[in-house]
């Protein structure tokens, strides 16, 4: 069993490697270079230092977002690619699954891995860690900051924040969630892609054919265009 | 005996998911696309993250459905290549990225092509190419003269300043209430009309081979906003006989002139407004008395943007030994120049 694991959907660039129980090699990157140009190279580069090629791979997973629609794309685009040409199973997993996972195993509370989507919004989700499984509370989903927040303010769980957008978003949360909010270091804000390969790992795969990023948002001319439509049949 | 060889193409630089398998550089052993236009209709015009979208959906479909039609594997493919640019960024990045995959799964070489190669070249899989030649490029983003001293050799000697013809066809055709893609809609109702109407023909300097569009179609607008004004009706049918006849006359004369003064063996017809039945017919007159040049007109599926013509272009660009690296981007504004030397 050889996982290829990939990750282009926000800044951080990231490909792992995991064999059985053991993770051969991962690389990130947080840049604001171009996905396109770099994750090929990165993919080929650390397959080649663990001596493997591509018809070694038994499975692709893949971080299907929320986050940058291109950069989703880019990595969903070759990761379907790659398990359609090989003939393996792909899966794929949160972005923000990605992060909760990497921060909260022994974390006693809720996980709520963000990205900022401007204009004040953030994509996140909350979830759990139970008996060493990681689980679901809150659907990954496109919210204003300060909702959430109060929305958090309620539960009775500390909550830990993580993700590279954070100091976008820190003072409000803290103003709002008080003391129940921790933050996570620098260190973990980037979600790893061996965490990635391990969600995935006991996942059976998806049709390669129909998989498709999850956007959470609509593309702006559709959600227009919905609108207008709506208004027009309600007379 | 010589090996076969085959090159598989992929374009996504616009609205369409394509995929095609070229044996020995002129013939069609696959050609499939997946047009999305039925999805952009309801928009009057392609929307780039919608295509983009739609890419990511049909991008593995159509490539299995290429290598199904010519009832190949990856083992007999001797190089994947993509259309580079020019496009729509996110549009051009899947099939840039798919390409890459492939051609690393597989270890093939990746051969780059520009789009306007590829419409170019689309006229090898009707005839073999004569050198020196012309090609008169018009599309929906594009309106070219390229002169061809020998394969894979491009020099842009004019374009347009502004629109391109295919981008007036269709603002014409929105002035005129008709749905997304108007070029059709125009050169159809153009042979019920008669061009009474006197629109400008932009000739620029003397000697130019560039075009312009944007003037006539603000001569189009204008005519019909000021015979709005003053309540009278304009017959449709006319005004885009007029507006056919001006941007023909102009194509076709810039086109005679260079073919002439380049002292061509062909002249080809490239991109989506060759389908237009007034330039063909146009075209045809005027080069039926010119014995020495021979005019090859694609039929409509290959004027089209397609991957044939991407993978017919991509078979000369593997063969002067062009290649790119799995760090190969999509160039939304790429120069066709770029791969003379
Ligand atoms: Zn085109």
């Amino acid at each position: 069993m050889t996982i290829l694991a990939i990750d282009t959907s926000n800044y951080a660039l990231g490909v792992s490697l995991l064999e059985e129980n053991q993770v051969l090699g991962e690389y990130i990157t947080n840049l604001k270079k171009n996905h396109s140009v770099r994750i090929m190279p990165a993919i080929q580069t650390l397959m080649k230092d663990c001596e493997r090629v591509p018809g070694d791979l038994t499975k692709i997973v893949v971080a299907k977002g929320p986050g940058s629609y291109t950069g989703v794309r880019i990595g969903v685009t070759i990761a379907k690619t790659l398990a359609w040409t090989l003939n393996i199973p792909l899966v794929g997993i949160s972005s923000l699954e990605i992060l909760a996972s990497g921060t909260g195993r022994y974390f006693d509370g809720y996980v709520s891995p963000l990205f900022d989507a401007r204009r004040g919004q953030v994509y996140t989700g909350l979830y759990q860690f139970e008996n060493g499984q990681l689980s679901v509370v809150e659907q990954d989903q496109l919210v204003m900051a300060v909702d959430w927040a109060a929305k958090l303010a309620e539960m009775t769980k500390p909550i830990l924040f993580v993700g590279n957008d954070l100091p976008l978003h820190q003072s409000k949360l803290e103003e709002i969630v008080g003391t129940k909010a921790f933050f996570a270091s620098i260190t973990e804000h980037n979600p790893r892609p061996s965490e990635l390969a391990l969600l995935g790992r006991n996942k059976d795969g998806e049709d390669v054919h129909t998989f498709v990023p999850n956007y959470i948002r609509l593309a702006e001319a559709e959600a227009k265009w919905l609108e207008a439509k709506g208004k027009n049949s309600n007379g | 005996m010589i090996k076969d060889q085959y090159i598989l193409g992929i374009e996504t630089s616009c609205d369409e998911t394509a995929v095609a398998i070229i044996k020995n550089g002129r013939e069609i052993a696959a050609n499939v696309v997946a047009s999305q236009i039925e999805s952009h209709k309801r928009f009057g015009g392609v929307v780039p993250e919608i295509a983009s979208r739609h890419h990511v959906e049909q991008m593995t479909i159509v490539i299995e459905e290429a290598l199904n039609q010519a009832d190949l594997t990856f083992a007999e493919i001797d190089a994947i290549t993509v259309t580079e640019g020019p496009g729509l960024v996110g549009a051009l990045l899947i099939g840039v990225n798919a390409a890459k995959a492939l051609a690393f799964a597989h270890n093939i070489p990746l051969v780059p092509v520009h789009h306007i190669a590829g419409h170019i070249y689309a006229n090898r899989l009707v005839t073999e190419m004569k050198f020196p030649l012309l090609a008169l490029v018009v599309s929906g983003g594009h309106t070219e003269l390229v002169y061809m001293r020998e394969h894979g050799y491009f020099e842009v000697i004019g374009e347009t300043r502004d629109d391109a013809a295919g981008e007036a066809y269709d603002k014409v055709a929105r002035t005129l209430n008709m749905p997304y893609p108007g070029g059709p809609h125009i050169d159809r109702l153009a042979h019920e009309g008669s061009p009474t109407i006197d629109l400008p023909r932009a000739w620029l300097e003397e000697g130019s081979y560039d075009f312009s569009f944007s003037g006539l179609k603000s001569a189009v607008i204008n005519t019909v906003h000021n015979a709005e004004q003053r309540g009278e009706t304009i017959a449709p049918e006319d005004l885009a006989a007029s507006f056919q006849a001006s941007v023909i006359e102009v194509l076709v004369k810039k086109t005679e002139r260079a073919v002439d003064e380049y002292g061509v063996k062909q002249l080809l017809v490239a991109g989506g407004v060759a389908a237009n039945k007034g330039l063909r017919s146009a075209l045809e007159k005027t080069f039926s008395e010119k014995a020495e040049v021979e005019l090859v007109i694609p039929p409509l599926a290959l004027c089209t943007d397609n991957a044939a013509m991407i993978a017919a272009a991509g078979s000369i660009m593997f063969e002067k030994g062009i290649r790119a690296g799995l760090s190969l981007n999509a160039n939304p504004g790429l120069d066709i120049e770029i791969y003379n030397d």
